[in-house]
C-alpha cells in the first residue's frame, strides 16, 4: 500500500445524507473479477444527470470528496472503495461513515476522515462559491485546509499509523503466527469444521423454466 | 466482571490483546465466502503465494449473481458466468469446500450455514456480505467483511479489530396477530434509525424475542446492518438447540453435550451493562413497510406517506423529499393506496421454510391480483425441495406466482431479476436504496405475510385487509406448517461427501 502523508487536491462537494454503497458502485458492476477499472461504475446511476456535481467541469477531476453524513452505509462492497480510488479519490470527509466501508478504506489507503457537520456545512461554501478549490489533507496534523478554512478531522491512531507506513495487514498479522497456532492447539472439538464435507443425501433440484 | 453476550464471545476468539491503540487479534471460527467479493481476495492471495491456512473452515456457495431460471443451462451473461467460473477455479484450486448451482445445498450464504448446522453458538462468522448478521441469531458473533478481510480471514483465519460498544435493544410482550419478526425490526430501524446502531452490537432480548422461532431471529439479526450496527446477536436457548440438534455438521455425542453446557452461558449476566438501551412493547407494533430509500424510513401500513414540510429537521426534510420523488409518492397518500407492480417473496431476511410456509397460508385457494408480478424464491435449494415436499410450490403456482430456484434474485437485482425503470415492488428483502432492485426500480420493504397480502390486493396490504378479520384467526397466518399438507422435517442419514483436493501443494 502506498504511504500516505498529505494529499492537494480539487474537492468535491456531495450534498447527499446516506449515501448507501448501491449509490456508489451498483451491484451490476460487481460482476467483474479484477480489483481495479471501476472508475466508470462511480456513481453509475448519477453520472447521466448533467447537473451531478462531478459532470461539472470544476469538479470532474476532485480527489477529495466532501459528503454528508452516514456516507458508504449498506453493502459491504469493498468495490465501493475501489470504484473511488479508481475515479481519483484519495480522501473522503463525512461526519459519519458506516463502520465497514470505513475499515475497507482503511485497508485501500482511501482516507476516510471524520469532520464534523458544521465544518462540512462550512466546506461545502468553500468549494460551491469557488468550484476548483483545492483541498490539503494533512494525515499528520489531521487537517483538512481549503482556503483559508481549516478543519480538523479525526481518524483512529492504529488506521492513521498504517496509512502513514503504507503497512499490509496480513503481513502484520502473521507476525503473530504463532499466537495462532497456540489458539488452534486449545479449540474445543465441538467447534465446526467444513471438511470433511456432511450433509443430508443429495436430491435432484428441478430447473424452474420461464412461465 | 459482568460481561455481556457480545464481549463474552470476543473474550472467547482473543489470539492476542492489541496494546497502545493497535485492535484485538480475533480467531475466526467459520468463514463462508461467495461469488462476487472473493475473486479478488483469492487473486491477493495467489499473488503472495499464500494458502488458504484453514480450508476446514471455510464454505463457498454461488448466491448474488447466479440465475432462478434454467440453472441446468449455461449461464447467459458472459461476465456473471465468468465470475462464478472464477469461484470453482479458485475452490478448487484453494481446497474449499463449494456447492455449486444444481447442489442441494447450494444457495444464499446466510441459509446455507444455519442449515447445514455450521452456524452455531459461541462462534465468530465472518463472510464479504453486510448481512452476515443474520448468524448472530444463533448467538455467536458475526458480521460482515470487505474484501481486503476476505483475503485475511483466507490467509490467517483471524481478523485485527477494535472492539465494538453494545446496544441492548429488548422487546417486551408479545406480538399481535398478523405482525412478524420483520415488524420489529423494520420498527427498530424506524427508531434509532440507519446510523442508530454504528460502531455497536446489537443483542435482541425480551420476551417477543424469546418466542420467536429461529428463522424469524435471523430474520431481525439479518437487518441489524440496517440500522448500521456491525451485529446483532440474541442469546442461545432451547429454540436454538432444538434447531440445531441433528443437522449435519451439528456436534454430536460428548461433543454435543459438551457444546450445550457452553451454550447455556452464554448470555448476557443480569448485572451486565449495555452502552446503550432501547426498548420497544411488542403489542404496540403493527404491519410496517417503508415509504423512502433507506430502511429507516418506515411506518405503520395504517399511515401515510410523510409531508415532508411537516418535518422540522432540515437534512431530514431534504432527504425523505428526494425519497418521495425517486418513490413517486405524492405526501399524505395513505400506503394501503400505493399500487406495486411487483411482490419479491425471498432473500436471506425472508427466504426461509417459515416464510414460504406463511405466504402459502395466506395465498392458498386464491388468485394474485391481475396485474402483479409475483416472485418466490426460496432462499436454498434446500428450502425449495421442502417446500416441494410440503406441496407449498403448488399452493404458489396456482396462485400465480412464479416459483424460482434458490439464490439472492431480486433483492439485490444482480442477475436478471430486476425491477423495470418506474416498477414499483413489495419486497420481503432488507434494502429499498435507490436501484436496488433494478436502475429506477421503487422497493417498499414488508413482511412475508403483507408480500402476500399485498399479491392479492395489488396494493400495499396487510392480512388483517383481506376481509377476513371476522372468520380467521390470523395467528394462523404463522410459520408453523401447513395443516394436512405438512411433509416431516428432513431428517435422512447424515453423509460424507469427499473431500475436494487442492490443487498440488502450495
Amino acid at each position: 500500500m502506498e504511504k500516505f502523508t498529505t494529499h492537494t487536491g480539487v474537492g468535491v462537494p456531495l450534498r447527499r445524507s446516506n449515501v448507501d454503497t448501491d449509490q456508489i458502485i451498483p451491484a451490476v458492476y460487481l460482476k467483474r473479477v479484477t480489483r481495479t477499472g471501476f472508475e466508470d461504475a462511480l456513481f453509475a446511476a448519477w453520472r447521466g444527470d448533467p447537473s451531478f456535481v462531478l459532470n461539472q467541469e470544476a469538479y470532474s477531476a476532485g480527489s477529495v470528496l466532501v459528503a454528508g453524513p452516514d456516507f458508504g452505509t449498506g453493502s459491504s462492497r469493498e468495490h465501493a472503495v475501489w470504484a473511488l480510488k479508481d475515479y481519483g479519490f484519495r480522501v473522503v470527509l463525512s461526519s459519519r461513515f458506516a463502520d465497514i466501508f470505513r475499515g475497507n478504506s482503511g485497508k485501500q489507503g482511501l482516507l476516510a476522515g471524520v469532520v464534523a457537520q458544521e465544518d462540512i456545512e462550512i466546506l461545502w461554501k468553500v468549494l460551491e462559491t469557488r468550484p476548483g478549490t483545492e483541498v490539503t489533507v494533512d494525515l499528520e496534523a489531521r487537517t483538512a485546509t481549503a482556503d483559508d478554512v481549516t478543519v480538523p478531522f479525526q481518524i483512529d491512531d492504529y488506521t492513521r499509523w498504517r496509512l502513514m507506513e503504507g503497512l499490509d495487514d496480513i503481513g502484520l498479522t502473521l507476525k503473530h503466527a504463532d499466537d495462532i497456532a497456540a489458539f488452534e492447539e486449545a479449540r474445543a472439538s465441538w467447534r465446526p469444521k467444513t471438511l470433511p464435507a456432511k450433509h443430508w443425501p443429495t436430491e435432484t433440484v428441478e430447473p424452474a423454466r420461464a412461465v | 466482571m459482568a460481561g455481556t453476550l457480545a464481549e463474552k464471545v470476543w473474550e472467547a476468539h482473543l489470539v492476542r490483546r492489541g496494546t497502545g491503540g493497535e485492535p484485538d487479534l480475533l480467531y475466526i471460527d467459520l468463514h463462508l465466502v461467495h461469488e462476487v467479493t472473493s475473486p479478488q481476495a483469492f487473486e491477493g492471495l495467489r499473488l503472495a503465494g499464500r494458502p488458504v491456512r484453514r480450508p476446514d473452515l471455510t464454505i463457498a456457495t454461488e448466491d448474488h449473481n447466479t440465475p432462478t431460471l434454467d440453472i441446468d443451462r449455461p449461464i447467459a451473461d458472459e461476465t456473471s458466468r465468468t465470475q462464478i467460473d472464477t469461484l470453482r477455479a479458485n475452490a478448487r484450486e484453494f481446497g474449499v469446500r463449494l456447492h455449486s448451482l444444481g447442489d442441494a445445498d447450494q444457495g444464499i450464504v446466510h441459509q446455507v450455514g444455519p442449515q447445514l448446522g455450521l452456524t452455531m453458538p459461541g462462534l465468530t462468522v465472518v463472510c464479504g456480505d453486510s448481512h452476515t448478521s443474520t448468524h448472530g441469531a444463533f448467538g455467536g458473533l458475526a458480521f460482515g467483511i470487505g474484501t481486503s478481510e476476505v483475503e485475511h480471514v483466507l490467509a490467517t483465519q483471524t481478523l485485527p479489530l477494535q472492539p465494538f460498544k453494545t446496544m441492548a435493544i429488548t422487546v417486551n410482550g408479545a406480538l399481535p396477530p398478523g405482525t412478524t419478526s420483520k415488524d420489529i425490526i423494520l420498527a427498530v430501524i424506524a427508531k434509532i434509525g440507519t446510523g442508530g446502531g454504528q460502531g455497536y452490537v446489537l443483542e435482541y432480548r425480551g420476551e417477543a424475542i424469546r418466542k420467536l422461532s429461529m428463522e424469524a431471529r435471523m430474520t431481525i439479526c439479518n437487518m441489524s446492518i440496517e440500522a448500521g450496527a456491525r451485529a446483532g446477536m440474541i442469546a442461545p436457548d432451547e429454540t436454538t438447540f432444538e434447531y440445531l440438534k441433528g443437522r449435519p455438521h451439528a456436534p454430536e455425542g460428548a461433543d454435543w453435550d459438551a457444546a450445550v453446557e457452553y451454550w447455556k452461558t452464554l448470555r448476557s449476566d443480569d448485572d451486565a451493562e449495555f452502552d446503550a438501551e432501547v426498548v420497544l412493547e411488542a403489542a404496540d407494533l403493527e404491519p410496517f413497510v417503508t415509504w423512502g430509500t433507506n430502511p429507516g424510513q418506515g411506518l405503520p401500513i395504517s399511515a401515510s406517506v410523510p409531508v415532508p414540510a411537516d418535518i422540522a429537521d432540515e437534512s431530514e426534510r431534504v432527504a425523505a423529499e428526494r425519497s418521495l420523488e425517486y418513490m413517486g409518492l405524492e405526501p399524505g397518500t395513505p400506503l394501503r393506496d400505493v399500487k406495486v407492480d411487483t411482490v419479491f417473496i425471498g432473500s436471506c431476511t425472508n427466504g426461509r421454510i417459515e416464510d414460504l410456509r406463511s405466504v402459502a397460508k395466506v395465498v392458498k385457494g386464491r388468485r394474485k391480483a391481475d396485474d402483479v408480478r409475483v416472485l418466490v424464491v426460496p432462499a436454498s435449494a434446500r428450502v425449495r425441495l421442502q417446500a416441494e415436499a410440503e406441496g407449498l410450490d403448488v399452493i404458489f403456482k396456482d396462485f400465480g406466482a412464479e416459483w424460482r430456484n434458490a439464490g439472492c434474485s431480486m433483492c439485490l437485482g444482480m442477475n436478471p431479476d430486476q425491477l423495470a425503470p418506474g416498477e414499483r415492488s413489495a419486497s420481503t428483502s432488507n434494502r429499498n436504496f435507490e436501484g436496488r432492485q433494478g436502475k429506477g426500480g421503487r422497493t417498499h420493504l414488508v413482511s412475508p405475510l403483507v408480500a402476500a397480502a399485498t399479491a392479492i390486493r395489488g396494493t400495499l396490504s396487510s392480512v388483517a385487509d383481506l376481509g377476513l378479520a371476522d372468520e380467521v384467526d390470523l395467528t394462523t397466518f404463522d410459520g408453523s406448517p401447513l395443516d394436512g399438507v405438512g411433509a416431516p422435517p428432513i431428517t435422512e442419514t447424515v453423509v460424507d461427501l469427499p473431500m475436494p483436493v487442492p490443487a498440488g501443494a502450495r
